[in-house]
């Protein structure tokens, strides 16, 4: 499948750790001893019937487990995406609800187009753009997200709002996007008409009637903003060198470190997965027609 | 990527009165409505002021070269991590080089790469959301599959291995967001397909005995234009975004080219000391360019999409 598509990286594994100038001879011991020298189906069977057993090898490049190496950048990259979904989903809905409350108004159009454009802008530039504002311009931040061993939760905190912030700029134009699009059609449908008819105040149509109809779809769509999450996770953890599993990618991809690259696309493609499986069924779990219809 | 008038088949004008409703919102292809499209393209303030960015954008990457005042490539050590001033408007970078000349001629590989991958996505993924939408069926759910397969991890990680396993070059680039972006396309015009083809003039056509191809090319395509060219612009923001992203990253376009994403990731780690220079115009040139496609995107998906 796509684990196939690392092994067609270029260039001799072995040759990469020792360097354009060490002998042939050294380099296929090093091949032998690292099994790269044997053909790209057996080495594959092997990596698939060692990942079963939950032995991912160990990384060509700094013999460190692999299984260890992913496990801490999981957790790391856990904690900076968990503290951009806090930040951008209930900013990202709180938007789109204003935007579509006041349909064609000015503050629509900049919610609108300005959440698009910042949700168009390159992760790396919206880095920049910050560091030089709140690291370097006011001193508020430090510029890298890599917090010192036992930092605590506040150092931590610290140290991970820019690169949150970045990721928060470029999920929340399509998050407040589906939240806008879903309170303009509950306010335009029947049932909001009939409230409004029956002389309910204006806020309990607004919150019984319309974000009930309207938030629902909009949560499940954010798990289907995992995989711009992870796309993001890479090009951010690499600009604030934060060692998470989207740095180990990247590391793993430029010193074709194939046992690590592997295991994290791998994971990568898993949470993605789950991700938007997880969508899927919230999507129907959310909304009763859905959900009322299966079950028929 | 102008509608077609001339193969505009008479079929489609008749529909397009017959039952506006089932038409829906992308309305008929007929001369006139392309007319009235483009005229409400240009009262559109956001397409206007998408079109001056991206214009003076365009302008940059054509001319640059023949109007700074100096030589992007030239290094000189001498003069490195000068401030802006009179001499360098935008100071020089770790090289010597001249940042604004670099920013200027830089908009050239960036416009190039991203309206060549996305022409190449539009044009893979209409095809195949024309053939997965009008035949359904087993074809439809083969290609789907491969589809999806293609979507199973996000497009920054596929380019990311695509262009390590290729070599980072601006071919690679543009082929690797081609072929990711394909899919995404074509799904959205598979779904207008879908609606399209149980429409008369797509029997009537078939009771004519004309062939596929020219019922899928010839019909059904000059009525699908309207969402294809929405997703194009849209695509094309996102196309810059990626290239962006990848060039950041080392995988985009290779070194010493004046690419804004590698300058970028060329002198990022000079920002900590201060200079803010080689880097900051570089982003902003980037912001400022996918603002104003995206504003065009905005302006057309506003005049099509009534």
């Amino acid at each position: 499948m796509i684990f196939l598509a690392a092994q067609v990286l270029p260039g001799d594994v072995a040759r990469r750790i020792l360097g354009p100038f060490a002998d042939q001879a050294s380099v296929d011991a090093l091949s032998k001893e690292l099994g790269t020298d044997r053909s790209l189906p057996a080495q594959y069977w092997d990596w698939v019937s060692s990942f079963v057993t939950g032995d991912l090898g160990q990384s060509a490049v700094n013999k460190r487990p692999v299984s260890e190496i992913i496990v801490d950048a999981t957790v790391a990259s856990g904690k900076l995406a968990l503290l951009a979904f806090i930040i951008v989903v209930p900013l990202a809905i709180v938007g789109g609800v204003i935007a579509a409350m006041n349909e064609g108004s000015f503050r629509d159009r900049l919610i609108s187009v300005g959440g698009l454009s910042a949700t168009a802008i390159p992760e790396f530039v919206w880095a920049v753009i910050f560091i030089l504002i709140f690291a370097l311009g006011l001193g508020l931040f430090p510029t890298t997200a890599q917090f010192p061993d036992g930092a605590s939760i506040f150092t931590q905190l610290e140290y991970l709002l820019l690169p949150a912030l970045c990721l928060v700029c470029v999920l929340f134009g399509y998050i407040a996007r589906m939240a806008r699009a879903g309170t303009i059609e509950s306010l335009e449908a029947d049932y909001t008409r009939t409230a409004i008819l029956k002389g309910l105040p204006q806020r309990t149509v607004i919150r019984r009637h319309v974000l009930r109809n309207s938030l629902l779809p909009t949560i499940a769509v954010v798990a289907t903003q995992a995989g711009y999450l992870i796309g993001g996770l890479v090009i951010i953890e690499a600009i604030f060198n934060y060692q998470g599993i989207g740095l180990a990618m990247f590391r793993a991809a430029t010193q074709k470190d194939l046992p690590v690259l592997q295991s994290a696309v791998l994971l990568i493609g898993i949470v993605y997965l789950v991700a938007t499986l997880i969508a899927d069924i919230l999507y129907s779990v959310l909304n009763p027609r859905v959900r009322l219809g299966a079950a028929e | 990527m102008s509608v077609p008038g001339q193969s505009a088949p008479a079929g489609a004008t008749e529909i397009g009165t017959a039952s506006p409703a089932a038409v829906g919102a992308r309305g008929d292809d007929s001369r006139v409505a392309t007319k009235e499209r483009l005229a409400l393209l240009k009262r559109s303030r956001t397409f206007i002021a998408g079109a001056i960015i991206v214009g003076f954008w365009v302008l940059c990457a054509i001319f640059g070269e023949l109007v700074v005042p100096k030589d992007p490539l030239a290094s000189d050590p001498i003069n490195d991590l000068l401030s802006p001033g009179a001499d360098n408007w935008f100071g020089t970078d770790k090289l010597g080089r001249d940042v604004f000349s670099r920013v200027i001629v830089g908009a050239r590989d960036i416009l190039i790469v991203a309206p060549l991958a996305t022409i190449l996505a539009t044009v893979l993924g209409t095809a195949l959301g024309l053939v997965t939408g009008y035949f359904r069926g087993a074809v439809d759910d083969v290609l789907s599959r491969i589809i999806e397969a293609f979507l199973a991890l996000p497009v920054i990680i596929m380019g990311l291995l695509v262009a390590v396993a290729l070599g980072p070059s601006k071919t690679t680039l543009i082929l690797t967001i081609g072929v990711l972006f394909a899919p995404i396309i074509s799904r959205t015009v598979r779904a207008a397909v879908l609606t399209e083809r149980e429409l008369e003039y797509v029997s009537a056509a078939r009771l004519r005995n004309e062939r596929t191809p020219y019922i899928l090319f010839g019909e059904i395509l000059p009525n699908v234009m309207g969402p294809i060219i929405v997703e194009f612009t849209v695509r094309l923001g996102y196309a810059i975004f990626t290239a962006a992203g990848l060039s950041f990253l080392g995988f985009g376009i290779p070194a010493p080219a004046p690419d804004w994403g590698l300058q970028v990731s060329e002198q990022y780690g000079l920002i900590s000391g201060g200079f803010w220079w080689p880097v900051l115009f570089p982003s902003l040139a980037i912001a400022t360019l996918v603002i104003g496609v995206n504003l065009i995107a905005d302006g057309v998906a506003s005049a099509f999409e009534r």
